[in-house]
């Protein structure tokens, strides 16, 4: 296996971690949650 | 001579929940939740800034009285800084620095302090009211937010040379520090349905130079107030940046444009690469191709994407960084070390984003989201991808992405800590943190270029500071350590 194989797995295996963790944290509600984030102007 | 690039960055948090769900009562309540914790009860003076209001006329910030108009809570920070509320949202204005390093120190401060408040209102509010904070541009829904850079500028450069130089850069440096964003808010931007645009900001863009922040926002702002001599000085007020979670990403956002003035400053416009010849056009056509490979016609007639641009002002900077060494910027190796982040997040995303993911906050945010959007097979309109979005800008640690997706620091947390705390050495934020917090009690109003001091026995003493690099450590801090009250310390300053 080439390095570069090597590393790229080990890229996908770090992004399959940090979906895992994303699906824990992630808002329960993401529709409402996101329907709820409302900003008046500012600046 | 190009002069000492003092720096800071003002940040307007977006805000949500809250009692009534109201955002000027949630963001009063976060910054007297952070004010009540002891860290400053002085209020800011408008003087210079917005003549018809005096600090002395407003209520205290001891109390969650009803909110009647924005500019209540507003207060000045230990480290320097100013926090307050500005329109319906709590904004930090980080201390005056005097490198781009030390400005990224104080703006991941300014997070810090925000997390605090946060902690602090929350554990006072029920959990129904609880409040929430973001540190990101807009809310998906058309309405933004500033996160504005302040430079020092020689005030001989020619205000048409600055827009000259500087358009190039400000329509290009969405490739290395855009924060990214799922979809599109304005009409005009919507007609190209982008999954995801590269910058949070770009598409609110309507003018290349104007006064306005809010409404007709301007690629180059022309506010001057310089908050200093202004016969010396300008302060060029950035309107056109991301809130950056990546501090690489702050670090060359600052580090680049800092560099670039000085190349101004010294060699003028003519050196730089031309702008396009519809900035407006530009800075939106770029946002919306991750692919980098938009491009717009620039005044010489000839096609650049932003990639090109970045690349040439890129070889500008390190050309005069070779030649001058770019004291007026940083020492000698963090101006290297701004060149070198900058070259190696240029070619990244160029051959594959993915690879300077620890460091570009859009690629940072891009990845997860097609990561994830392939992982559940979800449309691109999906909610869930949006809610990362936010959630990549969320302070609350149980909920934020940003901390999560292996973004490289900077500055260490032990730096962060001192940072929430104490001023930078390097500028006059020096005097105005150690008087607050030496003189609590006598300081009754402080802004950018004075400190009020009210000794009781006679009339208000304003002590002016209208050189940014006076009041640094080296030429106050034994001033300050041997007066033993505000009377002595203003006896020592007349003598």
């Amino acid at each position: 296996m080439s390095i570069d194989t090597t590393k790229g797995e080990q890229l996908k295996a770090d992004l399959d971690d940090l979906l895992d963790e994303i699906d824990e944290v992630l808002e329960e509600n993401a529709e409402e949650f996101v329907r709820n984030y409302v900003q008046k102007g500012g600046e | 001579m190009a002069i000492e690039k003092v720096l800071g960055i003002e940040t307007e948090y977006g805000v949500a929940g809250g009692p009534d769900q109201d955002p000027i009562l949630a963001s009063s309540i976060i910054v007297n939740a952070y004010a009540q914790q002891g860290a400053s009860r002085i209020n800011w003076d408008f003087e210079g800034e917005t003549p018809d209001l005096d600090a002395r006329g407003l209520p205290g910030l001891t109390s969650f009285a009803p909110i009647v108009e924005t500019h209540l809570a507003n207060t000045v920070l230990s480290n320097g800084a100013r926090l307050y509320v500005d329109h319906a949202h709590p904004e930090y204005s980080s201390p005056e620095c005097r490198t781009p390093l030390e400005a990224t120190l104080y703006d991941v401060a300014g997070e810090e302090v925000l997390r605090r408040a946060l902690s602090a209102a929350n554990a006072s509010l029920d959990d129904a009211d609880a409040i929430t904070l973001y540190k990101n541009n807009s809310d998906g829904k058309g309405n933004s937010y500033g996160t504005h850079e302040n430079y020092l500028v020689s005030r001989h450069v020619d205000f048409a040379e600055v827009v000259r130089a500087m358009v190039p850069h400000f329509v290009s440096r969405q490739v290395v520090v855009g924060a990214g964003k799922v979809g599109a808010e304005t009409d005009d931007a919507s007609s190209h349905s982008p999954a995801f645009q590269l910058s949070q900001r770009a598409e609110f863009f309507e003018e290349v130079v104007g006064l306005e922040t809010t409404l007709k926002r301007p690629i180059i702002n022309t506010r001057d107030e310089p908050h200093s001599d202004a016969e010396r000085f300008r302060r060029l007020h950035v309107i056109i940046g991301d809130a950056n979670m990546s501090q690489f990403a702050t670090f060359v956002k600052l580090g680049s444009t800092a560099l670039l003035l000085a190349v101004l400053e010294d060699r003028g416009a003519s050196v730089f690469p031309p702008p396009p010849r519809y900035p407006v056009r530009a800075v939106r056509h770029f946002a919306l191709d991750p692919t980098l490979q938009a491009v717009e016609v620039g005044d010489d007639g000839v096609a650049y994407s932003a990639w090109d641009l970045q690349d040439a002002l890129w070889h500008l900077a390190q050309d005069y960084v070779a030649t001058s060494g770019a004291s007026a910027v940083a020492p000698e190796a963090e101006v290297a070390e701004i060149l070198t982040q900058w070259r190696e997040m240029l070619d990244g995303v160029r051959v594959d984003p993915a690879s300077v993911a620890d460091r570009v906050d859009w690629a940072a945010k891009e990845r997860i989201l097609r990561g994830y959007q392939e992982r559940h097979d979800l449309r691109a309109t999906d909610a869930r991808l949006r809610a990362i979005d936010l959630q990549y800008h969320d302070l609350r640690p149980e909920r934020s992405l940003s901390s999560r997706v292996g973004l490289r620091r900077i500055v260490e947390p032990a730096q962060v800590r001192q940072a929430v705390h104490n001023p930078p050495r390097s500028t006059r934020a020096f005097f105005r943190g150690r008087c607050v917090e030496r003189f609590p009690d006598e300081i009754v109003a402080a802004n950018w270029d004075s400190l009020v001091f009210d000794l009781g026995d006679g009339p208000l003493q304003r002590v002016p500071m209208m050189d940014p690099l006076r009041g640094t450590a080296a030429l106050t801090e034994n001033l300050l350590e041997t007066s033993t009250s505000a009377a002595d310390l203003l006896r020592a300053l007349d003598g």
